[in-house]
């Protein structure tokens, strides 16, 4: 018993501090391919190839002064960056990024838990997340936020319905809703060359679901300053920004379990696959934010209702009809 | 433009996008246009509108001739012109009267070279200098010692020009 919680604290602590790190570095990762994407450098200041930057910006964010705006609720205005965050991290309790493994004689897991609804836990965090960003926009007083906080309320409920539509379609073909079960299903094919309307379906609602380019309208900064977001400043605005790359590469990480096989590769170590197919997901995201420019809030709302809801609800009844 | 159903709009918007997004991938290997300043240089064109000179003739005398034109042409009111008159004993300029003193606010000027275009005598010239940057509001105003070249074609310019 004190084994297995001790290997859970050890498990979380290492999951905790690489997925910190690797949040930093998606943001490095992302200033650099967005710079030489507009035929620019981007930051290489802060050490070699401004590799440093991350740090640079951690210290700078951690000693700016902890304010609040005027008129704020103070008890919501800290709470919904910590909610977001917290949140944003719970979601890889159950995400597997490799099957078990033997690590210095012991059998270890490389996930956190097998939990046998593990794909409803994360579609219940990432709606637990809209709190976050909902109630940082209406406890800031400003009128920004608010507007932000509405807007961000509203697309990431719609696009979670398609969303949650596209996988169900997976947990159709798998049989469970365990991810690492998914994962073992996936041993001969992945299951995006079985689903492909369901994976562009997952793809776009993703783009929607973390906010991010061509679907960044609750911080469209020449209608809403920076939305939900605007009043926050120091750490806690770290926390939002935190939560919203971590949001990249969980969808990232839900793309790779779902659809492109998770830790399956043909050679090599299993982790490294899977961090392979992530990092893909998050340079694609990139590079979409470097091309394609922000919709209007109607055509936002109609892709979401009229095409990417019925796609996905037909694309469910015809795998149910295939798979009976 | 026809219309066009809900199937072939797909086809085709989704298309325009995967252009787009070769656009931006074949940008991703072109070499970045930034000039890295401090340690690379930017190319100065010819004509280049810098910190300005006040020019000698070969011989060493003063070309500025105290007329104040400059002054009366600049249109963010810069310069600062205090004219005196030539001596038989003590010639500065060719003319009658020299700038005893010359002074250029750095910090109003907007660099358009009107005093450069006024001046009869091509005394006032820009030079190449961009670099001028200083801690104090005082430091930049350029009095005559700092703006005369310290000797005949140390600005660049022939010495020996008519104007």
């Amino acid at each position: 018993m004190t084994a297995l919680v001790a290997e859970a604290v050890l498990k979380s602590a290492v999951l905790v501090f690489v997925l910190l790190t690797a949040t930093a570095y998606e943001v490095l990762l992302e200033r650099k391919l967005l710079g030489r994407l507009q035929v620019r450098y981007g930051p290489n200041r802060v050490g070699p190839w401004g590799l440093l930057q991350p740090l640079a910006d951690g210290i700078k964010l951690l000693t700016k002064e902890d304010f609040a705006p005027a008129g704020a609720d103070r008890v919501v205005y800290v709470a919904a960056p910590v909610l977001l965050m917290t949140v944003a991290l719970f979601s890889y309790a159950v995400i597997p990024f490799g099957p078990e493994v033997d690590l210095f004689g012991h059998r270890v897991a490389l996930y956190l838990a097998d939990v046998n609804t593990g794909l409803l836990l994360v579609l219940g965090a990432s709606s637990i997340g809209v709190y976050g960003l909902i109630l940082g926009g209406w406890s800031s007083n400003s009128k920004y936020s608010l507007l932000g906080g509405l807007r961000s309320s509203a697309q990431v409920i719609s696009y979670e319905l398609s969303l949650a539509l596209a996988v169900v379609a997976v947990v159709l073909e798998a049989g469970s809703l365990s991810l690492v079960r998914i994962v073992e299903a996936q041993q001969d094919a992945w299951f995006v060359l079985r689903q492909p309307v369901a994976f562009v379906v997952f793809f776009l609602s993703a783009l929607a679901e973390t906010n991010r380019a061509p679907f960044d309208l609750p911080e469209a900064e020449q209608e809403l300053i920076a939305g939900y977001q605007t009043e926050y400043g120091g750490f806690k605005f770290a926390m939002y920004y935190i939560a919203e790359y971590l949001a990249m590469i969980t969808q990232g990480a839900l793309a790779a379990t779902l659809f492109l096989g998770g830790w399956h590769g043909p050679f090599g170590p299993s982790v490294a696959w899977f961090v392979l197919k992530v990092a893909a997901f998050v340079v694609v995201l990139i590079w979409i934010r470097a091309t394609v420019p922000r919709v209007r809030y109607d055509q936002l709302m109609n892709l979401g209702w009229k095409v990417l809801v019925p796609v996905a609800l037909a694309n469910l009844v015809g795998s149910a009809l295939l798979l009976l | 433009m026809r219309e066009r159903n809900g199937w072939q709009r797909v086809v085709v918007e989704g298309a325009a996008i995967l252009k787009g997004m070769a656009v931006t991938l074949r940008h991703l290997f072109r070499p970045p246009v930034t000039v890295q300043y401090p340690e690379q240089r930017p190319r100065i064109a010819p004509r280049f509108k810098g910190r300005h000179w006040l020019t000698l003739y070969a011989d060493g005398t003063e070309r500025c001739v105290g007329c104040e034109l400059c002054v009366i042409v600049c249109p963010s009111q810069a310069i600062y012109v205090k004219a005196a008159e030539n001596t038989p004993e003590r010639r500065v300029s060719r003319g009658e009267r020299y700038a005893e003193e010359f002074q250029i606010n750095m910090l109003r000027c907007i660099f358009c070279g009107y005093c450069e275009e006024a001046c009869p005598t091509g005394a006032i010239v820009l030079g190449r200098d961009f670099e001028l940057a200083d801690y104090s509001r005082e430091a930049l105003i350029y009095t005559k010692a700092m703006l005369q070249e310290p000797y005949p074609g140390a600005s660049g310019r022939d010495p020996n020009r008519e104007v």
